[in-house]
């Protein structure tokens, strides 16, 4: 790939000896030029992002409903305090977990089936450009299920909603998070239906071990629970229900998801690669 | 001298191998041999020609035409496009080719207008160029009234038409279309071809081009390489395919129900016909072939005959002439 940088970086016409191809001799043809990896990334997000509005509605609704639906179960169960903070941010983090993570590994997972990946791979784009475009727009996708989510369960479980900002930087962050690693399944899964499999199992244990308040997890379960990145977004979203948030405990919460997410999107990236090219 | 060679040669294939390993079976099927879809192919392609791939479905067209477009690898052999070595830098096919493969997957779900555009930028134009061209390329192919339609809600030769769009936008020297016109009415095979003309016409593009489709084969392609399991078994201009199976005339007979094998004249017929069902398909010399017709459209066999057709050779008795399986071939 980086045999042609040169013309990579100024989008021009080759017009030196330096960039002519090694193998192709003199009169190799001018490549055009590739696409710039932030218009690239733009275009996907826009492509991914308009998809909703034809296919991804209703399971955003399902998202939505699903969150609020285990809240109101859990009203029963949980009166307030610490596991009612839990409930809520684990409730509005699994609709996250349910977009990015579960619909994105199908996603990829149907692409790479279906041979949607040589659309992709008989252009000149940076394979980042099409994962990142991707994940940005699954992670977009949540942001109403999200924020409806947070708000019905401070109302539900009478919670303060002053910092409820924050989703600003938990949604995100943990779609980074989620989507990269449904990026991450989609795409390795050597089967689509393992690759719906995976996203599925994602979800189930965003839900399972988000949800439930974690004090009264058995100690496996608990680092089980720690292992999963939606984990910090849930922590740092209860922990802003305080009157008085530690932020720096936020923040250290959102730096987890913000790592996984940087180390998860570039493993999808890399898998991608390795999907692409076969 | 650069431009003597780029009127010669644009794309040369040697010794192409490419070999998918054996399947192991699952519980309940059974596993599949290593097949050897591409088995030491020599191509030549010369810039502005529209050049055929023809050949049955398995036949190895998209294996070869992948290898081309640096979507797999190949064991063995060299590609070399435009100057460039394909198979050491497949990462460059994208830059030299218009690539419309056979699944649409990755397009379904937009606009047809946003899947034109948002094609555009990712083969590196602007925002602007790509929306002119986008719209450019809509109104050649008469697509602007679905422009705001998603893929998913055309039918498969309207989707074939947006796809082949796509494919367009963002001019490239090369264009390698897979099917393009695979499931397309009359109006969508004529635009389709229109504009591949125009963009060799003015743009000395030169066209790669995949089919299973006789008759189409015979009207575009200036040469056509002939596949079958993996080898060319023949490449020539279609006409001159044709030569190779001389002035033989193409038969077929349609029965009503059962060959009438109790008349003589018939019988003495069957050995040299291909029957499929009621139907028998058979090439002879010219004078042959007025026996065969005079003798069952005029003696007892009449009464049994639903209809019969006699036609000059088309690539498909080529097909077969060379030993080729043209059950897969279409006609139409």
């Amino acid at each position: 790939m980086s045999a042609v940088s040169a013309e990579a970086v100024s989008g021009a016409v080759r017009t030196g000896s330096d960039s002519r191809p090694r193998s192709g001799g003199e009169d190799a043809a001018p490549l055009a030029p590739r696409a710039k990896l932030l218009p690239a990334l733009a275009a996907v997000y826009r492509a991914q992002l308009s998809r909703a509005k034809v296919a991804r509605i209703p399971l955003l609704f399902v998202a939505t409903f699903q969150s609020v639906g285990i809240m109101i179960m859990m009203r029963g169960v949980v009166d307030g305090g610490d596991e009612a903070r839990a409930v809520v941010a684990g409730s509005s983090v699994l609709v996250v977990a349910f977009v990015a993570l579960n619909l994105l590994a199908q996603y990829f997972g149907q692409l790479r089936a279906g041979g949607g990946l040589d659309h992709y791979a008989t252009l000149p784009v940076p394979p980042a450009a099409v994962v990142l475009g991707a994940a940005g727009a699954y992670a977009s996708f949540t942001v109403p299920g999200t924020a409806v989510t947070a708000v019905v369960g401070s109302v539900l479980f009478k919670l303060p909603m002053g910092h409820l900002w924050v989703l600003a930087a938990v949604v995100p962050l943990s779609g980074a998070a989620l989507a990269g690693l449904g990026a991450a399944l989609g795409l390795l899964a050597p089967r689509q239906e393992l690759a719906t499999l995976g996203g599925q199992l994602g979800m189930s244990a965003a839900l399972l071990l988000g949800v439930l308040p974690a004090a009264h997890m058995p100690a496996p379960i608990a680092y089980a629970r720690d292992l999963l990145p939606s984990t910090y977004g849930v922590e740092a979203l209860a922990r802003t229900f305080d009157a008085s948030p530690d932020w720096a405990v936020v923040a250290a919460d959102l730096g987890v998801c913000a790592a996984v997410g940087v180390v998860s999107l570039a493993a999808a990236t890399w898998a991608y690669r390795r999907a692409a090219v076969r | 001298m650069k431009e003597a060679a780029a009127a010669a040669t644009v794309c040369t294939v040697r010794g192409l191998v490419k070999t998918y390993p054996a399947a192991r079976g699952r519980r309940g099927a059974p596993g599949t041999a290593a097949v050897r879809a591409s088995d030491g192919i020599d191509l030549q392609v010369r810039r502005g020609e529209i050049f055929g791939l023809l050949g049955p479905n398995g036949a190895g067209k998209s294996t070869l035409v992948r290898q081309l477009t640096g979507l797999l690898r190949p064991d063995e052999g060299s590609v070399e496009l435009l100057g460039h070595d394909l198979v050491r830098h497949p990462e460059r096919a994208a830059r030299l080719v218009g690539y419309l493969g056979q699944e649409s997957t990755a397009l379904d779900e937009l606009t047809v207008s946003l899947a034109a555009e948002t094609t555009g930028r990712l083969r590196g134009l602007g925002l602007r160029a790509a929306r002119a061209e986008r719209d450019a390329v809509l109104e050649e192919l008469g697509l602007t009234d679905l422009a705001g339609r998603a893929l998913k809600k055309l039918s498969g030769g309207q989707r074939r038409l947006a796809c082949f769009a796509a494919a367009l936008v963002g001019d490239r020297p090369v264009l390698v279309l897979d099917e393009p016109t695979a499931g397309m009415d009359p109006v969508a095979r004529r635009a389709v071809w229109a504009a591949v003309d125009r963009r060799r016409a003015e743009r000395g593009a030169t066209v790669l081009l995949v089919t299973h489709n006789v008759i189409e084969a015979e009207t575009v392609l200036d040469r056509v390489a002939v596949l079958e399991r993996g080898r060319i078994i023949a490449c020539d201009t279609p006409a001159g395919l044709k030569e190779l199976v001389g002035d033989e005339v193409r038969v077929e007979l349609v029965w009503r129900d059962e060959a009438p094998l109790h008349v003589p004249e018939v019988a003495a017929l069957r050995d040299a016909a291909h029957p499929a069902g009621r139907r028998w398909t058979l090439r002879l010399a010219p004078a042959e072939a007025r026996a065969a017709v005079a003798a069952v459209t005029g003696g007892p066999a009449f009464a049994a005959l639903d209809d019969f057709t006699l036609t000059t050779p088309s690539l498909e008795d080529v097909y077969l002439a060379l030993g080729g399986r043209a059950d897969g071939l279409v006609k139409a």
